[in-house]
């Protein structure tokens, strides 16, 4: 793991979100410092993983700005792993890309799955699999679009885990979930407030 | 920079070169082959008649046989969220399909200048025909596969979007066609000159129009 990303920041200032010609949400304001998890909820439609992918840079708001300091680290539906290959060589991809992190496998309950094609995977086995990605990745900034979907009792726990120890070294988390997650002190932002 | 060049050219040569799902580097050139192979059934056993259109007949295989990988260059990759994370980590994408181009090339270019040895035998070119066919594909390819690239980079995410792929490459690569089956007549030499251009515009402009058709599929 790189040194505690202590530049970390995001500064969402005024955002507006709009799909087709429909304005999901207006007036959008938030700011994150190292340490600091903020949970994004609503119901689903209402535009959360559209912020997300508006804070990651991946879509250009309708209205108003984001700045962020450090590396952003993504997770949403797609696990981005080559299914036809072994979990090993298609977490090795992104692993070549990134440099080398150390990722607790063992915890994660992947060093199992190492040789088995990311098909043959189910989904909570994928979502964990995308989470080594991320862990990889070294990120300061960790957006977790739905983190718990399709996960046991046992992998919601690690990822809350996981998380939390990635804020303790300074690292900022946006979660988007409409499930409850345990996290101390997080921010709540609910989405359906601001909806236009 | 070549460190990530590397890792991205041997995942994607991975895909292309290997018999997973879409039939990887074979299935082009066994659909190659059999057009070759049915021509002579269609117009009849007349040997100069195959000698004189054979080298446009490989023309015609081959531009055709370039369509059958196309769903396979880009939508896998934008479904599996591939590229939003390339983004995330400042990989553009004209990076990506650069490097595309080149793997799907290595793919797909050599296999077919292969393939027309015994493509040429089946419709009894002559020697100096094989010759220029060869010369031509080795001056055509580099632009049907950058040409593929970023056809399938514009129809991705389309509904039938492989269909209209094919649509599209015909009439994009009918240039190369022209000048890499002009060079088979008599005194058609600048053909090659000529074929090699078009592949060099197509490879210069596949980057950025690639690139840019994937960045649309975000709105």
């Amino acid at each position: 793991m790189q040194g505690p990303p202590t530049s970390a920041r995001i500064a969402a200032h005024d955002l507006a979100c709009r799909r087709g010609d429909r304005v999901l949400f207006r007036g959008v304001s938030f700011t994150l410092k190292p340490g600091q998890a903020l949970q994004v909820s609503g119901a689903n439609g209402i535009g959360k993983s559209s912020l997300l992918r508006l804070v990651a840079g991946l879509a250009r708001p309708f209205a108003g700005q984001v700045e962020h300091g450090g590396i952003i680290g993504l997770i949403d539906e797609q696990p981005a792993l080559d299914t036809e290959i072994p979990l090993a060589r298609a977490l090795g991809f992104w692993s070549r890309l990134d440099g080398s992190a150390c990722v607790p496998l063992e915890a994660l309950g992947l060093s199992d799955l190492l040789d088995v094609p990311v098909r043959f995977l189910s989904t909570g086995q994928r979502k964990r699999a995308a989470m080594a990605r991320l862990i990889g990745q070294g990120a300061a900034i960790w957006l977790l679009d739905e983190p718990l979907n399709g996960l046991d009792v046992h992998a919601t726990r690690l990822v809350e885990e996981l998380t939390a120890s990635h804020c303790a070294r300074g690292g900022i988390a946006l979660i988007a979930s409409h499930q409850p997650f345990s996290f101390a002190d997080m921010k709540q932002l609910a989405l359906a407030d601001y909806a236009a | 920079m070549s460190r990530l060049l590397v890792a991205l050219l041997k995942r994607d040569l991975g895909r292309l070169l290997g018999s997973g799902q879409g039939g990887g580097t074979v299935l082009p050139i066994l659909f190659f082959l059999a057009v070759a192979m049915i021509y002579p059934f269609a117009v009849g056993p007349d040997a100069a008649l195959l000698a004189r259109t054979g080298g446009g007949v490989i023309w015609i295989a081959a531009l055709l046989a370039a369509i059958l990988p196309l769903d396979r260059l880009i939508e896998p990759d934008l479904q599996k969220g591939m590229f939003d994370q390339w983004a995330l980590r400042g990989i553009s994408e004209e990076t990506v399909v650069a490097v595309r181009v080149l793997s799907h090339w290595i793919s797909f270019g050599p296999p077919l200048m292969l393939a027309a040895w015994p493509a040429g035998a089946l419709l009894g070119l002559s020697s100096a025909s094989l010759r220029m066919v060869e010369l031509g594909l080795l001056a055509g390819t580099p632009g049907l596969a950058a040409l593929g690239v970023a056809v399938a980079a514009i129809t991705a995410g389309l509904r039938g979007g492989a269909a209209l792929a094919g649509l599209l490459v015909i009439p994009l690569g009918v240039p190369l066609l022209i000048f890499g089956a002009g060079s088979l007549s008599a005194g058609g030499e600048s053909g090659l000159a000529l074929t090699a251009a078009v592949s060099l515009v197509l490879m210069a402009a596949a980057p950025f129009a690639g690139g840019a058709a994937v960045r649309a599929t975000r709105d």
